[in-house]
């Protein structure tokens, strides 16, 4: 039996479904609208798949005055809105409810413009993370967050989430290179916010939307920073015999002054699985693997690596390999990005986000081992080490209801101890759904009441992206 | 002892300040919050209230080198946080403006100052602003509860980010109590590359050129003729370990070849100048000009300055041209000339320096639209409802 529970749906909106289906029709074209079951399934879950419900309808603009036509039409007719990128929300941020229609993006799926003087891109929320940095990359740019799903994600999403990745050790997270953002309010006002400019006068309007996940407004347009790459860029693979000394490895080489940019973490069963998949070159006789990456001209990539190699040979590193190649460069990332669905053939899975402190690494890996043992679950470590954001895959049978109640009440454990090491439950995944009752660890009464005042003053009566992030009023009901 | 209603408050811990707040809650009486005082200039004048100081709220709460993290408590004097993190070779990765040279008063600069100025320098070009290593605030609402948010990891969505709406609201939506700061280590060694003689249009294209390029430039600035030198001057920062800076001089120069980039300073002269950049030293006199602080596309800064013609009395670039520092007479004559000349170009200009009766006349910040100042009044009253905090500071009204 699934632990997440959804209000239930209001029966007057259900009552006036076709009603409110013939409303959008008149404000949409024909293919703008999907209002048939089969369709709207289409759009039940995102990759939080334990859990989906059929929206009311799905509304596909194509433009942002279409996009504020249908706000407006939800505020008079009192319907909730659900805004979806590219449906890859692993916390179920885009996950729906029977009362509430979808606002699908990706028909705004155009770069607007590309200034490389000024370093910035203006882009509609529908466009994927990494068409941006394929637009620049023949100019040498790149738009800095990666995350894993970065092929299919699309920017709206990551200003939703405020989504990472393994290169935002050094280029940091989405709201640290978002610049400008044009939204629709909940009651169909397009508001601006931000600009190419440095510095945004007034209130911190992008730091709150970003990451707010949703129910701020319906992001439309997003201005982001493009950095230009460094002359090169090298992963290298350190193997360890055991899981403490690459963990502790972490934190030497941060504690040495040295910010690679990046410094991944995956442990024997991820190893396994990803060469498996990717054929790497993974070292498989290890029990554990950094990725750390460095950057820069020939001479300083290899004085950085020499630095960090020392650290790892007082820390018992078995296995150096440095890629040799670009080819065995993009083997090696696409092995780590590909870590969720690899492991996705080989069972099923929840994939846990909490971030502690790097320097309480080596005690959060043996409590996670523990807390999954203890439900007699397998557990697959693949992680931004470098920040401590930890993403522990527990993998179950989805077939098998008891399982997953275990697995999720093994997360739900793993994202406590997070929470109790003076860490967060999400770094980068978001709150959505899944993580929603815990947000009571983490937050005093005072810290979470506070912030729902801050998101009424934008949604007052939470219409937009209802029941995420906060616990549901009155538990379960 | 004579009690004094007029005298500052001075809270000695956060129960103390929630309680202070709650009076003056009940009270009605407002509050005019301050740090350390050095940068009391900034934004409107206060519409009077009840001095709060943060000054005893001080003390680093932890600094955790080998996470690259600090807390602090908001009272905090910078030099004191600075000394921490020298000792384990760390520092602020935004490289806080003093503003004691513009404003040429005393003071101290504080954590919580700080953070409610979004205070950041020349390192904003490749590190971004304060709020960008902000990742943990404890603030007191108006109704006296402390508000956390954030924490003290760096990757941390749980939740609305109230830490970066708190930083930059010149403390009118909350009294800052405790501000977590992510680190960087001191760079071993950094050099500068300066470019002599460039018209303004030339350093603006050398600079971007520069941020163009794969070197990892952590500052760029263009200084006019007679701030220094009687020639202008365009600087070029590179910072990492040593073989890394060599490295990447020697390519950038090479880069750069057209624009005549030949000199590079190193070390101490490096830092010197680069500290006189952050301080708006250049602009500090005569005092009694009015100093601003433009946001523009550096592609565009040159345009602006054309129109505005000879109002700017004295000007420099940083961040590429991105952020130029402006001297103007004090007059409301000019700031609407340099608000008018800026708004083809796009963009925004914060008056950082001026006598109170012209903040009190002039928009201090770039005029919003009436959607984001019905926004704003909304977001103060989830905060404060009954505008205890810093009245006007920001915005009249709010």
């Amino acid at each position: 039996m699934p632990q997440i529970a959804f209000p239930p749906p209001d029966p007057a909106i259900l009552a006036r479904r076709e009603d409110i289906v013939a409303g959008l029709a008149a404000i949409l074209p024909a293919d703008g609208l999907i209002a048939d079951l089969a369709g709207r399934r289409a759009f039940e879950t995102d990759a939080l798949t334990a859990y989906r419900r059929p929206p009311l309808a799905v509304a596909l603009p194509r433009s942002v005055e279409e996009v504020a036509a249908v706000m407006r039409f939800c505020r008079d007719a009192g319907v909730n809105v659900v805004p979806r990128g590219a449906g890859t929300s692993l916390s179920g941020g885009a996950i729906p409810q029977e009362d509430a229609i979808v606002l699908g993006l990706s028909k705004l799926n155009r770069i607007l413009e590309v200034n490389l003087a000024d370093r910035y891109a203006r882009v509609q929320a529908g466009v994927t993370n990494l068409a941006i940095s394929e637009a620049v990359a023949a100019d040498g740019f790149f738009y800095a967050p990666d995350p894993s799903s970065q092929l299919a994600c699309t920017i709206g999403g990551n200003v939703g989430m405020n989504s990472g990745g393994a290169h935002c050790l050094k280029y940091g997270v989405t709201v640290n290179n978002l610049i400008g953002v044009k939204l629709v309010a909940v009651d169909g006002e397009i508001l601006e916010f931000g600009g190419p400019q440095p510095d945004a006068p007034g209130l911190d309007w992008l730091g709150v939307v970003c990451g707010g996940e949703g129910p701020l407004g319906v992001v439309v347009e997003a201005t982001v920073k493009l950095i230009r790459a460094a002359e090169g860029a090298r992963p290298v693979l350190f193997g360890f015999d055991s899981c403490a000394d690459a963990s502790r490895c972490v934190a030497a080489i941060i504690a040495a002054g040295i910010v690679p940019v990046a410094m991944e973490y995956m442990d024997k069963p991820a190893i396994a699985i990803c060469e498996n998949f990717a054929k790497a070159g993974y070292p498989l006789d290890v029990e554990a693997m950094l990725i750390v990456e460095v950057e820069g001209g020939e001479a300083e990539m290899a004085a950085e690596l020499e630095r960090i190699a020392a650290i790892a040979k007082t820390h018992g590193v078995r296995v150096i390999r440095e890629s040799m190649s670009a080819m065995e460069s993009a083997q090696i990332w696409k092995g780590r990005k590909s870590a969720f669905g690899a492991t996705g053939r080989v069972a099923d899975y929840i994939c846990m986000d909490g971030t502690v402190p790097t320097s309480r690494l080596p005690e959060a890996l043996d409590r996670v081992g523990e807390i999954c043992a203890s439900y007699g679950l397998r557990v697959a470590n693949v992680f931004h080490a470098g920040d401590g954001n930890m993403h522990p895959l527990i993998l179950y049978d989805v077939n098998d209801p008891e399982q997953q109640r275990k697995a999720e009440a093994a997360g739900m454990d793993v994202l406590r101890m997070s929470v109790a090491l003076g860490g967060s439950l999400t770094g980068e995944h978001g709150v959505g759904i899944e993580k929603r009752d815990l947000m009571s660890c983490q937050f005093s009464p005072a810290d979470l009441a506070q912030q729902k005042r801050v998101r009424a003053a934008f949604d007052p009566q939470a219409r937009l992206n209802p029941a995420k992030v906060f616990p549901l009023e009155g538990g379960a009901a | 002892m004579i009690l004094d209603a007029a005298a500052t408050l001075a809270p000695a811990d956060e129960q103390e300040a929630r309680a202070m707040v709650a009076e003056a809650k009940l009270g009605e009486e407002a509050l005019d919050i301050t740090g350390g005082g050095s940068r009391n200039g900034i934004g409107r004048p206060p519409e009077g209230g009840r001095r709060l100081s943060t000054v005893r709220l001080a003390g680093i709460v932890f600094h955790e080198p080998a996470e690259m993290v600090l807390r602090a408590r908001s009272g905090t004097p910078l030099s004191v946080v600075e000394a921490a993190l020298d000792a384990h070779g760390q520092m602020l990765p935004f490289e806080p403006i003093d503003h004691r040279l513009l404003y040429g008063g005393g003071g101290e600069p504080t954590v919580g100052g700080l953070a409610a100025t979004n205070a950041s320098g020349p390192r904003r070009v490749s590190v971004g602003a304060a709020r960008d290593s902000l990742i943990g605030l404890r603030v007191i609402n108006g109704s006296g509860e402390a508000i956390m948010s954030g924490g003290r990891v760096m990757k941390n969505v749980a939740g609305l980010d109230l830490v970066k709406l708190n930083c930059g609201a010149l403390g009118t939506l909350g009294l800052i109590v405790e501000a977590t700061f992510k680190l960087l280590p001191r760079p071993e060694c950094e050099a500068t590359i300066v470019i002599r003689r460039l018209d303004e249009a030339r350093a603006v294209a050398a600079m971007t050129a520069a941020l163009g390029s794969p070197y990892g430039v952590s500052g760029a600035a263009a200084l006019s003729p007679g701030m220094g030198r009687e020639f202008s001057r365009t600087f070029l920062r590179l910072e990492g370990f040593a073989a890394s800076v060599d490295h990447r001089v020697n390519a950038l120069l090479k880069s750069l070849a057209e624009f005549g980039a030949e000199r590079v300073l190193n070390g101490d002269d490096s830092r010197r100048l680069w500290r006189s950049v952050r301080d708006v030293e250049f602009l500090a006199e005569p005092r009694e000009r009015a100093v601003w602080r433009i946001g523009v596309r550096a592609s565009r800064a040159v345009d602006f300055l054309a129109r505005l013609g000879p109002r700017a009395r004295a000007h420099f670039f940083d961040c590429g041209g991105a952020i130029i520092w402006l001297a103007t007479d004090p007059t409301p004559a000019d700031a609407a000339a340099v608000r008018a000349a800026l708004a083809p170009s796009g963009g925004h200009a914060t008056l950082v320096r001026a006598p109170a009766a012209l903040r009190a006349a002039v928009d201090v910040f770039q005029p919003q639209s009436a959607s984001l100042m019905a926004l704003t009044r909304r977001v103060k009253a989830a905060f404060d409802p009954q505008r205890l905090f810093n009245r006007g500071r920001m915005y009249a009204g709010i």
